[in-house]
């Protein structure tokens, strides 16, 4: 596939850039709106993104290895996001994690997030979600869903294995 | 680049130095309030500038007097103290009228003592440095300790070893035991980041030099740290893609083995090799250069620091322009006529028929990779003889650092001596090419060029009666000699060359010369004798006083006057 940004965020883009009396300043907001519309930030995304501001890829390279929330990989389906922090994690959220990883046939003790061979799933554990009231919880995608139990986290599975 | 003249007259009186008094280790002493920075511009005075005025020395690996300051090792931290202030804005004083001094410390933690890094922190009147305190020595055996946490103390097979900063600092401020039992971290090996160096992450003590030296030395922005924390790594945006001219003085800046050059790595340990003063011979720059040789073969070139001309700096394609000094084809014997011969026979030969030859049917080509004292025996050898002369030019592209577009080391030894067609090299070449073809020259003498690439063709060469040649390597033009010279690389010879900018610099002999080769200064003293009557001197040294006093441009030079890093001249 090759890499091409639609004018239109081309262009909101480029008026971005001039919000910031650097450039370069921009870098975080371009990196930000790619990840957003291609899901993920691939080699010609850095690419472009140092061109349009005047970099070298390395400058971009070296922010997008510095956030972890920046993903270079391509994300399944559907994103499960475990709470790992000290509420979740005091609630069960270490078995949950687990609980999805042994289901997807995921390796449970990995740091790194993961997404399963069919692309469908991936599994990360991840910081506090500031809802610790009820942990554990459960980034799904772009939802928060409070007190997850291992049933719930199978209707999940169910669900995304469907898609 | 500052080019320092100085055979100019003398430069006016410089200003006044600002002076600042602050105590280093006890000791009164005065150092400028102003020093230049990298870029030569005068910035206050950093700490580590005044202790090294005081004659003392501060640990560093991030640091590089010829690089922006970055501060981020954290191997230079000093203990200091400035003068105690009272409420009264004015100085506290002791009870014998010295100035009371506070110590820096923690500001919850009075007892420690807070160090700042030498290299960035500027000095301010009546401050006390304690670059030898038992605080400074704690606080560098933490730093150290703390670098060397994942290093993998690979130092048997590390090419650094031996020249290394870690091991040199492990041995005068480290602990004698790691305290370490946790597992270190494991990073990347053996990364190929450019077309000439190898980078190993586990060595690497993350000081950025090479990044501020690819950025704002080299111009190339092609270095980076990515996965900044705890596996951090210096990288390039593509496996490879470190690839500019200047990428292998990241080598020497490295002061670790993290970068490793291609060319070098496994080669040889550094401690086995001799050390030779001597200047790069690939452009018109000159730059100076240590050759580092063992057992008569070279190992590598490394930049000698000499700001006049190139800084602490080289390019990549002069670092490695060393290997032809060592192929197997050199030339190695005195041929007459084809015919293997001593030197004896083919020097009375040549002189006998020099001295014969009518005036003006001998004509010269030298080469501008020869030294100055070689062109200017060749120019006498040329003047008794009434010989046209002239010097092949190489012109290439130059680039806004280092590289000269002339590719002749000395153009300007050939021009001064004479030998050189003015203003354009080679300009005589078309002259001595008719006069050759008319029959007026039967006697060509050629040094070190290929002539049949320069419109003497191998036709016009079987018109001579004699071609006199020498040269290093083979070439079309020493195939059809009747007399072959084996001559000597700069690096088996002593001599000078004059850079583009007209500075003097001297080379030394770093290695024997291969077979019956011989310095050309050497049997062109004994053929200039023989042919003039003159008699000149025996030695290099001699050999350059005489041409000092010879040639107008050279006039008040001496061998010994021109130093490790040369002089320059008029031009």
């Amino acid at each position: 596939m090759t890499f091409s940004v639609p004018s239109s965020l081309e262009a909101q883009l480029d008026e971005l850039a001039t919000h910031y009396p650097v450039k370069r300043s921009a870098s975080l907001m371009f990196l930000h709106a790619l990840q957003e519309h291609f899901g993920h930030i691939t080699d010609e995304a850095i690419e472009w993104t140092a061109r349009k501001l005047g970099l070298q890829p390395i400058n971009v390279l070296e922010l997008v290895t510095f956030y972890p929330m920046f993903r270079r990989e391509k994300l399944g389906r559907t994103h499960v996001k475990v709470c790992r922090t000290l509420s979740c994690a005091l609630a069960g959220s270490g078995e949950l994690r687990e609980h999805f990883c042994k289901k997807l046939g995921l390796d449970p003790h990995a740091h790194a997030p993961q997404t399963t061979p069919d692309g469908k799933f991936t599994v990360e554990f991840v910081e506090c979600l500031a809802d610790c009231g009820n942990a554990p919880v459960v980034l799904l995608n772009d939802d928060l869903l409070p007190k997850v139990s291992t049933a719930q986290a199978d209707e999940i599975i169910a669900k995304g294995k469907g898609l | 680049m500052s080019n320092a003249a100085t055979t100019a007259p003398a430069p006016a009186a410089p200003p006044p130095v600002e002076k600042i008094r602050i105590k280093v280790d006890g000791r009164d002493v005065e150092v400028p309030k102003l020093l230049p920075n990298w870029q030569g511009k005068l910035e206050p005075t950093t700490m580590l500038q005044a202790i090294q005025i005081a004659g003392g020395e501060v640990p560093h690996y991030c640091y590089h007097p010829k690089l922006p300051v970055a501060g981020n090792c954290r191997m230079c931290l000093v203990e200091f103290g400035t003068p105690m202030i009272g409420p009264d804005r004015k100085p506290v004083l002791n009870e014998d009228g010295s100035p009371k001094i506070a110590k820096s410390v923690l500001p919850y933690e009075p007892s420690t003592p807070r160090g700042a890094i030498a290299c960035a922190t500027p000095i301010s009147p009546g401050m006390e440095l304690y670059p030898n305190s038992p605080a400074t020595k704690q606080m560098r055996e933490a730093v150290l300790e703390s670098l060397l946490i994942n290093h993998p103390l690979d130092c048997p097979i590390c090419d650094q070893a031996g020249e290394c900063k870690l091991q040199e600092y492990s041995v005068q401020h480290g602990q004698a035991t790691s305290r370490f039992v946790e597992a270190k971290v494991h990073k990347p090996k053996a990364v190929d980041l450019g077309p000439r160096i190898v980078l190993d992450d586990e060595r690497c003590v993350l000081c950025t030099r090479c990044i501020r030296f690819s950025k704002d030395i080299a111009g190339d922005d092609a270095l980076g740290i990515v996965n900044r924390g705890s596996y951090n790594t210096i990288a390039a945006w593509k496996e490879g893609a470190f690839d500019n001219n200047y990428t292998l003085n990241t080598v020497d800046l490295c002061p670790v083995g993290a970068l490793t050059s291609k060319d070098f790595r496994f080669k040889m340990r550094v401690w086995f090799l001799k050390e030779t003063k001597s200047v790069c011979t690939s452009c018109g720059t000159g730059c100076n250069i240590t050759v580092g040789s063992r057992e008569g073969a070279i190992h590598r070139y490394e930049p000698r620091e000499n700001d006049a001309v190139n800084g602490p700096w080289m390019c990549d394609a002069g670092r490695l322009n060393y290997k032809w000094v060592a192929r197997e084809d050199r030339l190695k014997d005195v041929l007459i006529r084809g015919a293997k011969a001593g030197w004896n026979t083919a020097l009375k030969e040549i002189s006998a028929k020099l001295a014969a030859a009518p005036q003006g049917s001998v004509a010269l080509i030298a080469s501008a990779r020869q030294t100055t004292e070689e062109l200017f025996l060749l120019g006498k050898l040329a003047r008794k003889l009434g010989a046209l002369t002239d010097s092949v030019p190489r012109l290439g592209e130059g680039d806004r650092l280092l590289v000269n577009v002339d590719k002749n080391p000395n153009m300007n030894g050939a021009w001064l001596t004479g030998v050189a067609a003015v203003p354009a090299a080679g300009g005589r070449l078309g002259l001595i090419a008719e006069a050759i073809r008319s029959g007026q020259v039967r006697t060509l003498i050629v040094f070190g060029e290929d002539v049949t690439k320069c419109g003497i063709g191998t036709d016009l060469l079987a018109k001579l009666e004699t071609l006199i040649v020498s040269d290093i390597l083979p070439s079309a033009t020493t195939a059809t000699a009747t007399y072959l010279l084996p001559g000597c690389a700069h690096a088996e010879k002593r001599g000078t060359f004059v850079n583009a900018k007209g500075r003097v610099q001297k080379f030394m002999k770093a290695v024997e010369p291969k077979g019956d080769a011989r310095a050309e200064w050497e049997f062109l003293h004994e053929l200039v004798h023989n042919v003039t009557g003159q008699n000149g001197f025996s030695t290099i040294e001699g050999l350059f006083n005489q041409m000092a006093a010879e040639v107008p441009a050279f006039s008040g030079l001496e061998w010994a006057k021109l130093g490790d890093t040369g002089v320059t001249v008029q031009i």
